[in-house]
């Protein structure tokens, strides 16, 4: 029987999503699932870990932060030793990309990231696919059967696993070194908008030239009365605060009708928008991925349309 | 201080592609080679980190074929001092630990004090050969950092996690670094640089010793069009794009 190891993911203290995913990926493969928390206060979050599917809890408290990482490999190395899985999964996040790799180093396991789908082949080599080159191939990437894998998997794959699971729960002690990688300060985003509950947002990315652009669109925006949100560049420019970035490293999104401006699509921010109701789609490349995910599109000059749409609003 | 930059060269492929015979990689008649953005980032990083340093040596490395030769020259023209390639039997470029292995070779003979990689490879992001390498060397790893300063043998910088969060912290080298995409606007180099750049001389060296591959790439497939949205094309030129785009306005706002 196969047994997996999920690796679950804490962020300030609470268990994030993707967890919930991991447990479905781990599931579909068969026989256990081992879910280990490694948080200051796992104890506190077992309710929220006992989920459909788990067949045990392993547990391990540590000293550090949820940002660290080399606390995250040491536990993660005891976690395979002490479970022995044939297969440790994990979300493809920030936090785990930053410490699976150096962990197959470390036990000498194939790592396959930013996976899609996992399943056995009939040889029973554990086969993890890809979706890569702005999401136009499907990469089959095998691990060699006789060693257990490693698999990060891209978030909103899975559907979460259900509450209402009694999992056993057992407690790992684990000696933690301490790590090398010393916080100084922790910046949160800084408000100022609330994206998540918008009903329209307009987005605008690096299509739109210069720092004057975004500022008429922003007016636009402002008086259509829709929300404002930007791919990443803008922000990076700092044509806009980072609260009006959408994508992994900024804001999901999901609203009603979300209106892209000179944004490419790549995986980042589609990772942030891609379950808005209606999606639309404004750019001079046909080529653009964003176009493979969206309703409506249109090949035009952004600046154009923005003129356009000035007049009317 | 001597910092050495990772760079590879990442492929845009066209809407419409087709496959080498083996199934395993793009016709390159249906993609675009660039040097990947992250690392043309993390160049510029390293540039401004031994400026600011007061002297020193930024050197490249790719692992790879032409592909990675072409990477170097397109980097190169950025300003830095010299660029190697790593190539060898038994080099697996889809298996990022095998990639890392060949990198640790470089990181031998030249001993940086600091080792940047982009944050991924842009088209097939593993973001996982700069937390490997790491391992590899022994030394402390900071994913997606920016905004990199020194003082004596201690580096700072921001790292970054979703939902913009960030951290700033400080390790003492050697140390590598993932650099993120927009950490900084690359320079477009000097014609000088360019000229240099093309002329230069890359060394080659072949990896003592790789990791065993624990992954095999056995097959790719164009993916499955449409992502279960069909898309419907505006017509008719701005103006009628705005007002459709406004009908939906009202449409999701009432
Ligand atoms: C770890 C990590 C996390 C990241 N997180 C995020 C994130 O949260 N959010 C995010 O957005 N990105 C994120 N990124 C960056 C992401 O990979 C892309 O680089 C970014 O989304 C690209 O933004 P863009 O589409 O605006 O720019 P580009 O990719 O440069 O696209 C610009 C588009 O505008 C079009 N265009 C240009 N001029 C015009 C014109 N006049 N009219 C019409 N169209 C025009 C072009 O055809 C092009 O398609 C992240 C990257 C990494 C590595
Ligand atoms: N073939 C290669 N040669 C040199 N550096 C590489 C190579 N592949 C990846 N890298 C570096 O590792 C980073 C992360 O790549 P990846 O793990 O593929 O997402 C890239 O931004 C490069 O800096």
């Amino acid at each position: 029987m196969t047994r997996s190891l999920v690796l679950a993911e804490v962020v300030d203290g609470v268990l994030a999503p993707v967890t919930a995913q991991a447990v479905t990926a781990a599931v579909s493969l068969g026989g256990e699932v081992v879910l280990a928390l490694v948080a200051q206060d796992p104890q506190s979050l077992v309710p929220d870990a006992s989920l459909i599917g788990v067949t045990e809890i392993v547990t391990v408290a540590v000293p550090g932060s949820d940002r660290d990482h080399e606390q995250s490999l040491a536990a993660a190395a005891a976690l395979v030793a002490d479970v022995q899985p044939d297969q440790v999964i994990a979300g493809f996040t920030i936090r785990s990309s930053a410490f699976a790799a150096a962990l197959g180093h470390k036990l000498d396991l194939g790592v396959i990231t930013d996976a899609i789908a996992v399943y056995r082949d009939d040889s029973q080599n554990l086969v993890a696919t890809r979706s890569i080159y702005a999401g136009r191939v499907r990469a089959h990437v095998v691990i060699d059967g006789a060693r257990p894998g490693i698999v990060l998997v891209r978030p909103s794959i899975w559907e979460p696993a259900d509450p209402g699971g009694s999992p056993v729960v057992r407690v790992l002690t684990v000696e933690i070194p301490t790590s090398r990688v010393r916080t100084i300060e922790l910046v949160r985003p800084s408000g100022g908008v609330d994206l998540s509950s918008a009903d329209v947002i307009f987005s605008i990315g690096r299509g739109a030239g210069s720092q004057e652009n975004v500022a008429n669109f922003a007016a636009m925006a402002a008086k259509l009365g829709v929300a404002l949100g930007a791919s990443r560049p803008i922000i990076d420019a700092g044509w806009l605060p980072a609260a009006h970035q959408v994508g992994q490293t900024g804001s999901t999104v999901k609203p009603r009708l979300y209106v892209a401006f000179g944004i490419s699509g790549a995986l980042h921010h589609l990772a942030g928008m891609q379950n808005s109701r209606t999606i639309v789609v404004v750019n001079s490349d046909r080529n653009a991925p964003l176009f493979d995910n969206a309703d409506i599109g249109a090949i035009e000059d952004i600046h154009d349309v923005i003129e356009q749409l000035t007049l009317l609003a | 201080m001597k910092v050495l930059v990772c760079v590879t060269q990442t492929l845009e492929v066209s809407t419409y592609i087709e496959l080498t015979p083996d199934g395993c990689a793009i016709d390159p008649a249906f993609a675009t080679a660039l040097v990947n953005e992250a690392d043309l980032c993390a160049v510029e990083e390293a540039l401004v980190l031994v400026e600011a340093d007061g002297g020193g040596e930024v050197v490249l490395v790719s692992v790879g074929e032409e592909g990675a030769e072409q990477a170097l020259r397109s980097a190169l023209s950025l300003g830095p001092e010299r660029a190697v390639r790593v190539w060898g039997e038994g080099v697996v470029l889809a298996d990022t630990r095998s990639v890392a292995g060949a990198l640790l070779a470089c990181i031998e003979s030249e001993a940086p004090d600091l080792v940047l990689t982009g944050v991924q490879s842009s088209d097939t992001g593993a973001q996982s050969v700069g937390p490997a390498l790491a391992a590899m060397w022994g030394v402390a790893c900071v994913p997606v950092g920016r905004r990199l300063s020194t003082s004596d043998s201690t580096l700072r910088l921001e790292r970054e996690f979703e939902a913009g969060l960030v951290e700033r912290v400080e390790v003492d080298l050697p140390a590598l670094v993932t650099v993120q995409v927009g950490a900084n606007t690359p320079r477009y180099g000097s014609f000088k640089d360019k000229m240099r750049a093309k002329k230069a001389d890359i060394s080659v060296v072949a990896p003592s010793t790789l990791p065993p591959s624990r992954i095999t790439l056995t097959r790719m497939e164009a993916a499955p069009t449409g992502s279960g949205r069909s898309l419907e094309l505006i017509e008719g030129g701005p103006s009628a794009v705005a007002t459709r785009i406004m009908d939906l306005v009202r449409e999701a706002q009432s």
